[in-house]
């Protein structure tokens, strides 16, 4: 598990970030700072805003209020500046979204060649010791529709990891697995929380945010509700609505 | 474990005189139905046949070829269409053995037209014995081509260029040069027939689908001003008939124009084609740019990549795909849809045939026989497309979900 130092600059900064589609206020205040090297995990009921949250910090989706600071760089309309906090950030999508005309190894070295402008041979390199990491190499030249879900998810991570990025984000990202295939995309969450890399989760795994979360927040309808380390939250929970979907998720 | 797991085979599938019996022949009605429709068609076959080989009067057909090929084009600079022939042949080897499947289908068609034209039931007088050996030759042309696209060195990317090059050069051996004596310039006026055909329906295919493309993305643009255009011009062709978008192009088209520029006829057919099929095609590839899920476009865009990128990495070759079927379909109406450019005095295969009709007053009432067979070639290469597009269909969907 990583160590964080509380000392250095949170590499993410959220304040009091809102979000309205159109009339609905989808998030309603979140304030969150991040330090290098942490893993997040955040859940809360469908509709509470976790997947909206951290599809802000790359700017899937555009915060109307508040401000998002990732590494140093304020999220503003500015495209530079939203295309270099792309760079820093992967993600990982509860459907996958492999490009289905391109090689599993296609997949994975297609950023680093057009973004980072790396050559072919070396990003093909760099993709199989990814392929190798999260345990796949033999389906490089395979598509993604002959890879099985659990497969496909770990290509979608190796993708993600080609572009080398500063943090990681994890939209539910084992929420259309079958459930003999959830382990193993687990596994590799948990290898690469590991190695320090920095992860924000929206998930309900509580097995995962046990064995190596720093933090956890609880969103309900457009705010946290509360956060703390993982004993806290699973032993000591202050608020009513936590404990209420602590139940409903733990008791089977 | 065994015994739950038992393999048990298939039932064995009937043979055909079993089938015969089980669906044709199972009852007394049933029986007579089928001996019903058996003698009709035999008596159709017969008379069909009766009327190919003995009845019709095929000189119309027989004796023109070379009207059918190439129209008035002059004839003492037929040696241009040879090598044009030839540069086809060549290609067309080198992609088989690079790209094989539809390719070598398009060669193995290509060298039966090559032996029909070589072996053409007419006198040596209406189509020349040199005429047919230069045919013959080109099959070896083919090997030739075959054996060079062997080498290691070429890729098809190279092919790709080649053709791209070859086709310009075609171009510039059928028009000639303005003041070369070797290569003089042939008006357009005097081409015709099937070059004509294929120039209008290949030209208008191949400049149409860029065009096509770019309106697509541009009618789905978040800028008002370019969505507002595409929409405009899309929506403007799609009212118009064809025919009138000819005429238009070829007689109002120069009223507009400064007198001293002058666009040749066929080039003015050429424009109108194109425009008229841009704009269907802008449609056809809208619908497979909506075809392309939204996730895509997130991933892409959480990767980091630009919208350049994203465009032509991601969604085109997604879109397109999803939509072969459409925009075969839209090359092959296209492809008959230049009979229409007889309307503006283009002499493409079937004026030709008509002309032909009427040139001769022996050919009175040959009708028959001379639209089957513009008909019979129009519906090989509209066939030829529909294949070559399942093909592709097939090739490019590797792993689809």
């Amino acid at each position: 598990m990583s160590e964080h130092q509380a000392t250095t600059q949170p590499i993410i900064i959220a304040r009091d970030v809102h979000k309205w589609y159109g009339q609905f206020h989808a998030l309603r205040g979140i304030t969150m700072e991040v330090q290098k090297g942490e893993v997040i995990v955040i859940f809360g009921p469908s509709g509470s805003g976790k997947s909206t949250f951290i599809r802000t910090i790359n700017r899937l989706e555009e915060h109307q209020k508040g401000q998002i600071i990732v590494d140093g760089i304020e999220l503003t309309h500015d495209i530079r500046n939203i295309e270099a906090v792309r760079m820093e950030t992967g993600m990982v999508f509860q459907q996958f979204n492999l490009f289905p005309h391109l090689t599993t190894l296609q997949n994975v070295t297609l950023a680093p060649i057009w973004v980072r402008k790396w050559k072919k041979q070396e990003a093909e390199k760099v993709g199989m010791q990814l392929l190798e990491r999260v345990g796949i190499p033999e389906q490089a030249n395979k598509y993604p529709g002959q890879l099985s879900g659990g497969q496909q998810q770990r290509v979608a991570i190796a993708r993600a990891l080609a572009m080398q990025p500063k943090i990681m984000l994890f939209d539910e990202p084992t929420s259309a697995l079958d459930p003999e295939m959830i382990k193993e995309v687990l596994d590799v969450m948990v290898g690469l929380a590991r190695t320090g890399m920095t992860m924000l989760v929206v998930t309900h795994e509580m097995g995962f945010a046990k064995a190596v979360a720093n933090r956890m927040f609880f969103f309900d309808q457009g705010l946290i509700v509360e956060g703390g380390t993982p004993e806290h939250i699973f032993t000591d929970p202050q608020e009513d609505r936590t404990k209420l979907f602590l139940s409903q998720i733990l008791t089977h | 474990m065994a015994s739950i797991y038992q393999e048990i085979r298939p039932p064995e599938p009937p043979g055909p005189l079993t089938w015969i019996r089980k669906n044709l022949f199972n009852n007394w009605y049933n029986s007579l139905l089928s001996l019903g429709s058996l003698a009709l068609i035999v008596v159709t076959l017969v008379a069909v046949l009766r009327w190919i080989f003995i009845t019709a009067d095929w000189r119309p057909v027989a004796d023109n070829l070379m009207l059918y090929l190439v129209g008035q084009y002059p004839r003492e600079e037929l040696w241009r269409i040879g090598v044009i022939v030839s540069m086809l042949s060549l290609l067309l080897g080198v992609s088989w053995r690079i790209w094989g499947g539809v390719m070598r289908t398009l060669a193995f068609t290509y060298a039966i037209f090559l032996l029909v034209v070589a072996l053409w039931p007419s006198s040596l007088e209406s189509f020349a014995l040199q005429a047919r050996a230069a045919m013959f030759a080109n099959l070896g042309v083919i090997l030739v081509g075959f054996l060079l696209g062997s080498s290691h060195r070429l890729r098809g990317s190279h092919v790709l260029i080649g053709w791209l090059v070859s086709l310009a050069a075609m171009l510039v051996l059928l028009s000639g040069l303005p003041g070369s004596q070797s290569l003089a310039p042939v008006p357009t006026g005097s081409w015709g027939g099937l070059l004509v055909t294929l120039l209008l329906a290949v030209g208008g295919i191949v400049i149409s689908f860029p065009f096509g493309v770019l309106l697509a993305l541009g009618r789905r643009s978040a800028l008002p001003v370019v969505s507002a255009i595409s929409t405009l011009f899309i929506e403007v062709i799609r009212g118009v008939p064809l025919i009138g978008l000819l005429f238009m192009s070829s007689l109002i088209l120069p009223l507009f124009l400064p007198p001293e520029v002058r666009i040749d006829r066929l080039l003015r057919a050429l424009i109108g084609m194109t425009v008229f099929s841009a704009a269907y095609m802008a449609e056809n590839v809208r619908g497979g740019l909506a075809a392309v899920p939204n996730g895509q476009v997130e991933a892409a865009r959480a990767l980091g990549l630009s919208n350049l990128n994203i465009t032509t990495l991601i969604v085109l070759p997604q879109a397109l795909r999803a939509v072969i079927p459409p925009m075969v379909g839209q090359f092959i109406s296209l492809f008959k849809d230049t009979t229409l450019a007889s309307g503006v005095a283009v002499l493409e295969l079937l004026s030709i045939g008509r002309s032909i009709l009427q040139a001769d007053p022996a050919f009175i009432g040959l009708q028959m026989e001379v639209y089957l067979f513009v008909a019979a070639v129009f519906w090989i290469f509209s066939y030829l497309m529909s294949y070559a597009s399942q093909r592709l269909e097939v090739a490019l969907g590797v792993g689809e979900r």
